[in-house]
């Protein structure tokens, strides 16, 4: 049976990852913690949805709504709420709160126009593949949320690594002031990034709601959480950190909840997290928070 | 008798070494300047010194004892106290406020004696008021004390962190570069000022660039360029001495006796 | 007074709420006061909760001995938790605590002692307005004694520039302790108060939602003055209520005003310098 648990594990921890990632990316360029992440994350879900029953498009179409209409919200956080904060040099924590009030508009707007019940995706737009190889049952639905996942976190991997626009985002990830006098449009590629990161949350809520196949207004904040304790584990800015700390943390709740308790999971892994932040602040993979402005 | 001694300090960044073999005393009760081009590693002393930074090689000792691994806030109230290059002011507190705060290690009433509303508590502050209304009064501040320090010009911010380092009872006082940006006259008032402080019996230590002041100030001086020492000596020395010449302004004839009173 | 004790009967709640909010609001002021971004006071609150709810439904300690032991409690925790921990500055201590927070709460949902994700049922209320208004008034009275001493002095300078701070001979790291196990023993028994007031305690209370709620009601008051804290919790508190004619979208208000707030008002509501600015009783400017 541990084989279907490491597709489990996989399946989940490769959708973490991609949530942290977005999260990650933020607060590498941007240095802003953006708790409204689970909020967008939810409304990706959300519009996924709608586009299915409502205007009975594929999946593939409810996917490029909810990234877009996710990176949307993302564009306008950044546009009206960071842009201001940012100009004012204000401290970490100020766009910290006004990221939580955005999520609570989001997640009351949620509740308001679509109720709080648990909803599902029509079981007619779920691939129907099955597989079955050994032991193991392969749903393509999980085939589906790991390539996809792993594809837009290579498509990332490659634009920041290989491409100008990729060393221009790492400039301003080490200093914004340099940056601006190399030329480099910084307020652009703030928004530019805020819109991606979103638009990747969006994806990822569409993929976890495909994958528990239950959508709530409320079902961004625990991902949020696992997100924090994802980039605190990985190294906070790093994108290497985000991918195998989403890894870790789908496996580490997958086979505690199989094998250990189904609560202990949770303990392990904020347990696990507080050790490595005493031991290395900036997680396995992060930099030494030296920020110059 | 030397109040503070450096004996063959060295601090090296992985590297870059920027100061070798670094000796000088510092006689007590006197001005005591250290001089040298911009980059020689004048600021490093002084945060050697003050302990934000440990040696790579070599001791700092002050009234005959090591500093070696001694936390800032220790060294601070074993007797040294300073001043800093871009001004470290509390720009919320008031200028009242600033300098009390310089005197926290002298009021030694804890947080229990406090909330009981005691006596001792508070004489001890109504003392430290009226001390920093006099410090104040020292630097011709007095009359702001209830402004907020970020409203001050900033020869007066500087003169603020004067009477804030004095505040702390130092034996030595450490000043960064203290009348870099100020004119004249706030220069010349600002000698008189040091000259009273060495005249009441306190230390001072200071980097400076303004070759007028350190000259007409300093009892003795000492050079640095690149992270060693070049010349130690009385001011007359000093400005004939070759090195040192050689060190500001280049190696040419034409130029010299170049350093002028 | 009729009308008095019918107002009573339906806002005693409320008022409660507020008071205690008042306690949890000023806790973390306290740690805010030194530069410290800390969201451990949710969890401090939910260990002097149930440590208080324990020792009277297990124990039946009289209510001052318990009250006592809530407070002292997350002390202890603090103590033990906050010499690595305030090493970290900024955003890394932020994420710590939070790490600390649901840690904490995590632990209390797994073990049988504590009930359980159900939480401890059936806590005598043993609460009455004038316990909270007296520890209101205490822990009101200290901060102000505090604010105004060497150690209020030291906090606000270690909060505006450590590295100054210690060169004045402040020993910045043993006052940021203080400031964390003191904020830790106010929101202690503020949980301790609590519990045994609404008589059901559950872990869900004390969570990283939580700890943002205390945050958000300081920041929102203002941290310059003790008060803004207290207004900021009352308002937090009464606002849902306010809003109630909106029915279904007053969180989305909530929120609405929480970010308005932190854009056009960043230093908080109740901040004397910007009201002498805008009062125009001169400012605090130089001539």
């Amino acid at each position: 049976m541990i084989e279907q648990q490491l597709v489990n594990a996989l399946t989940l921890g490769s959708v973490y990852a991609l949530f942290a990632l977005g999260f990650t990316l933020v607060f590498g360029i941007l240095a802003v913690i953006n708790l409204s992440h689970g909020a967008v994350f939810m409304v990706g879900s959300y519009a996924a949805l709608a586009m299915v029953t409502h205007f009975e498009a594929p999946l593939w179409a409810g996917l490029l709504a909810a990234m877009l209409v996710a990176g949307l919200i993302g564009l306008g956080v950044d546009v009206l709420i960071l842009k201001p904060l940012r100009a004012r040099n204000a401290p970490h924590l100020i766009p910290m709160i006004a990221t939580i009030g955005v999520t609570i508009i989001l997640t009351n707007a949620a509740q308001g126009l679509f109720g709080a019940e648990v909803q599902r995706f029509p079981d007619d737009v779920l691939p129907p593949w099955e597989f079955v190889i050994g032991d193991v049952h392969l749903r393509g639905l999980e085939i589906g949320i790991v390539t996809i996942s792993f594809l837009l976190m290579a498509a990332l991997f490659s634009v920041l690594r290989f491409t100008q626009l990729g060393r221009a985002l790492r400039a301003i990830g080490e200093s914004p002031k340099a940056a601006a006098l190399l030329g480099i449009n910084v307020e652009g590629l703030f928004h530019l990034t805020s819109f991606t990161a979103a638009a990747l949350g969006g994806a990822a809520g569409v993929l976890i709601g495909l994958d528990f196949n239950a959508i709530t207004p409320f079902m961004g904040q625990p991902v949020l959480h696992k997100g924090i304790a994802v980039i605190i584990l990985g190294g906070m800015g790093d994108i290497r950190g985000a991918l195998i700390g989403g890894l870790f943390l789908g496996f580490a709740e997958v086979l505690s909840k199989a094998y250990i308790s189904s609560q202990m999971g949770d303990a392990v892994a904020f347990g696990l997290l507080f050790v490595v932040l005493l031991v290395r602040p900036t997680g396995l993979f992060g930099r030494v928070p030296v920020r110059k402005t | 008798m030397s109040v503070l001694s450096l004996r063959n300090l060295g601090k090296h960044f992985g590297g870059l070494q920027v100061l070798q073999d670094v000796s000088f005393e510092v006689p007590g009760g006197s001005i005591f300047g250290l001089i040298g081009p911009n980059g020689a590693g004048k600021t490093t002393v002084f945060n050697l010194v003050t302990g934000l930074l440990q040696p790579s090689a070599g001791a700092i000792v002050f009234q005959g004892r090591d500093l070696a691994g001694t936390p800032p806030h220790l060294i601070t109230r074993r007797g040294i106290a300073r001043t800093f290059q871009n001004i470290r002011i509390f720009p919320d507190m008031t200028l009242q406020e600033n300098v009390m705060v310089g005197m926290h290690h002298l009021l030694d009433y804890g947080p229990l004696a406090l909330l009981a509303g005691s006596r001792a508590c508070r004489d001890a502050e109504r003392g430290a008021r009226a001390r920093a209304r006099e410090l104040l009064s020292w630097v011709k501040l007095e009359h702001k004390e209830q402004l907020s320090a970020d409203s001050l010009s900033y020869g007066d911010q500087r003169k603020l962190e004067f009477a804030r380092a004095l505040a702390t009872e130092p034996k030595l006082l450490l000043l960064d570069e203290p009348v870099a940006g100020m004119n004249p006259a706030e220069k010349s008032q600002l000698m008189d000022e040091i000259r009273n402080i060495r005249d009441r019996g306190y230390g001072v230590f200071l980097i400076e660039h303004d070759m007028r002041f350190v000259m007409g100030l300093c009892d003795r001086i000492a050079v640095l360029n690149f992270g060693r020492i070049i010349a130690e000596g009385e001011p007359a020395e000093i400005r004939s001495h070759p090195d040192v010449i050689e060190a500001y302004l280049g190696r040419d004839d034409e130029a010299a006796p170049a350093i002028a009173p | 007074m009729e009308w008095f004790s019918d107002f009573w009967s339906t806002y005693n709640s409320l008022i409660f709420t507020v008071g205690i909010n008042a306690l949890l609001a000023l806790s973390i002021w306290l740690t805010l006061a030194c530069g410290l971004l800390s969201l451990a006071n949710a969890a401090f609150m939910g260990i002097g909760a149930y440590t208080a709810a324990l020792l009277t439904l297990v124990l039946g300690w009289p209510f001052p001995a318990v009250l006592a032991a809530g407070a002292a409690a997350p002390v202890i925790v603090a103590l033990i938790i906050g010499v690595p921990t305030l090493r970290l500055s900024g955003v890394y201590l932020a994420m710590a605590t939070l790490a600390f927070t649901e840690m904490t709460r995590v632990i209390i949902i797994n073990l049988e002692i504590t009930g359980g994700p159900e939480g401890l049922n059936g806590i005598p209320q043993s609460t009455q307005w004038w316990h909270i208004a007296l520890a209101c008034g205490v822990v009101a009275y200290c901060l102000v004694r505090l604010r105004r001493s060497r150690v209020g002095r030291a906090f606000e300078a270690s909060r505006e520039d450590e590295v100054a701070a210690r060169l004045m001979g402040i020993d910045v790291d043993r006052h940021k302790l203080f400031a964390f196990a003191l904020g830790a023993m106010i929101a202690g028994l503020a949980g301790a108060l609590n519990a045994h007031y609404t008589f059901f305690i559950s872990p869900g209370e004390y969570g990283f939602e939580n700890a943002v709620d205390i945050l958000t009601m300081a920041v929102l008051g203002g941290i310059s003055t003790l008060i803004g804290p207290v207004l900021g919790s009352t308002i937090i508190t009464l606002l849902p209520e306010l809003l109630r004619f909106l029915q279904g979208y007053r969180l989305a208000v909530n929120g609405a005003i929480l970010v308005l707030v932190v854009l056009f008002l960043p230093t908080g509501l109740w901040d004397p310098r910007r009201m002498r600015a805008w009062f125009g009783r001169g400012a605090r400017r130089a001539p």
